[in-house]
């Protein structure tokens, strides 16, 4: 059978604006590399690898969402649960690059416009929403499998329409944009349901397994936690 | 690394690739969210070619890796198609976690000990 993970493919955005998001995307990583470097220690490290993998892995397992439609998980919040925002981004990244690269899935002019929409976009909305739930509720396994669920759900509709905002810079047909935003939004809605059911699945099982394995235990336990990185184990 | 942490990294691992070379297979083959909008405004025959209309799907190009051995999730020349899709699936998680581990052990900070 033919797996079609997908991603944007290319001269379904135009040159000149792919482009500009593959300098902005080039810029922000190496920002995220930069701010990366205080979270990645010698645990760190693998776990981010092993997050990358995992992410391949799923990303390889498309669900039904509607007749004749699919999706898979992209990802972002469930990195930023177990490795951080910055190493997130990059694990996410990662696999992006990768697949571009010898899977031939997401045109390699495209690879900006997909970073951004899933590697940054994503990812920075699933970790405020994270950031956020773990202030009110209580840092169990169970809540932080609902965290993960509903900060799956809201970042893979924002990725979605970080496609939307894309073709509407550099969409080389005319369609309409609500029509466009409007199918985006109501397929990621229900494929990120179905993220947030696998990240809460696995978050919930590294958190039973490897409490101290899991980065939003030990980082967003309390609003002001400035050191003692790595101290509790 | 300690030899705890290692084992969790290998079971995680070993999850991954059963994932990717088994249950990989059983994935639905349906146009996912984004290529299903991509083909909204266009017709499609049997065959899948579209008929009329617009959308985006027209101007798709051809990938600069279609020639890549593993393009497509599969295997070029294994015909077994579960067999190329589990070959190509256990060749991306090992290939990943290579690139994933080994860029971010390059860059980890060596200031502390854990």
């Amino acid at each position: 059978m033919d797996v079609v993970a997908m991603h944007i493919a290319n001269g379904i955005i135009s040159g000149p604006v792919s482009v500009i998001f593959i300098v902005i995307a080039v810029a922000a990583l190496a920002f995220c590399v930069v701010k990366a470097r205080a979270d990645l220690d010698d645990r760190l490290a693998p776990m981010a690898g092993l997050v990358a993998a995992f992410i391949f892995a799923v990303q390889m397992l498309n669900f039904q969402v509607l007749p004749g439609v699919s999706g898979h998980l992209l990802g972002g919040t469930l990195a930023v649960i177990l490795v951080g925002p910055w190493v997130g981004a990059l694990c996410v990244s990662t696999v992006l690059i990768v697949q571009c690269l010898l899977f031939a899935d997401g045109g390699l002019t495209a690879i900006g416009l997909n970073i951004t929409n899933m590697a940054l976009l994503g990812t920075a909305a699933g970790y405020l929403l994270v950031a956020a739930l773990l202030r009110i509720l209580p840092k169990t396994p169970t809540s932080l499998g609902a965290v993960a669920f509903i900060a799956s759900v809201v970042s893979v509709v924002v990725a979605s329409q970080g496609f939307v905002l894309e073709y509407a810079l550099g969409g080389t047909t005319a369609l309409s944009l609500p029509l466009i935003s409007g199918t985006m939004a109501g397929t990621h809605v229900l494929i990120g349901i179905g993220e947030g059911l696998i990240a809460a699945t696995t978050v919930v099982t590294v958190a039973r397994v490897r409490p101290d394995l899991v980065y939003a235990l030990r980082r967003f336990r309390k609003p002001v936690t400035t050191s003692g990185i790595g101290a509790t184990a | 690394m300690s030899r705890r942490l290692g084992w969790f990294i290998a079971g995680g691992l070993l999850v991954a690739l059963l994932l990717a070379g088994v249950v990989s297979n059983f994935a639905s083959g349906s146009p996912d969210g984004l290529d299903a909008t991509a083909r909204e405004g266009c017709t499609f025959n049997a065959d899948d070619e579209i008929t009329g209309g617009t959308c985006m799907l027209q101007q798709e190009g051809e990938h600069q890796m279609g020639d890549s051995p593993l393009a497509d999730y599969g295997v070029r020349g294994v015909d077994n198609s579960f067999l190329s899709t589990a070959l190509a699936g256990t060749a991306g998680v090992l290939i990943t976690f290579a690139v994933g581990a080994g860029a971010f052990w390059l860059v980890r900070r060596r200031d502390q000990k854990v």
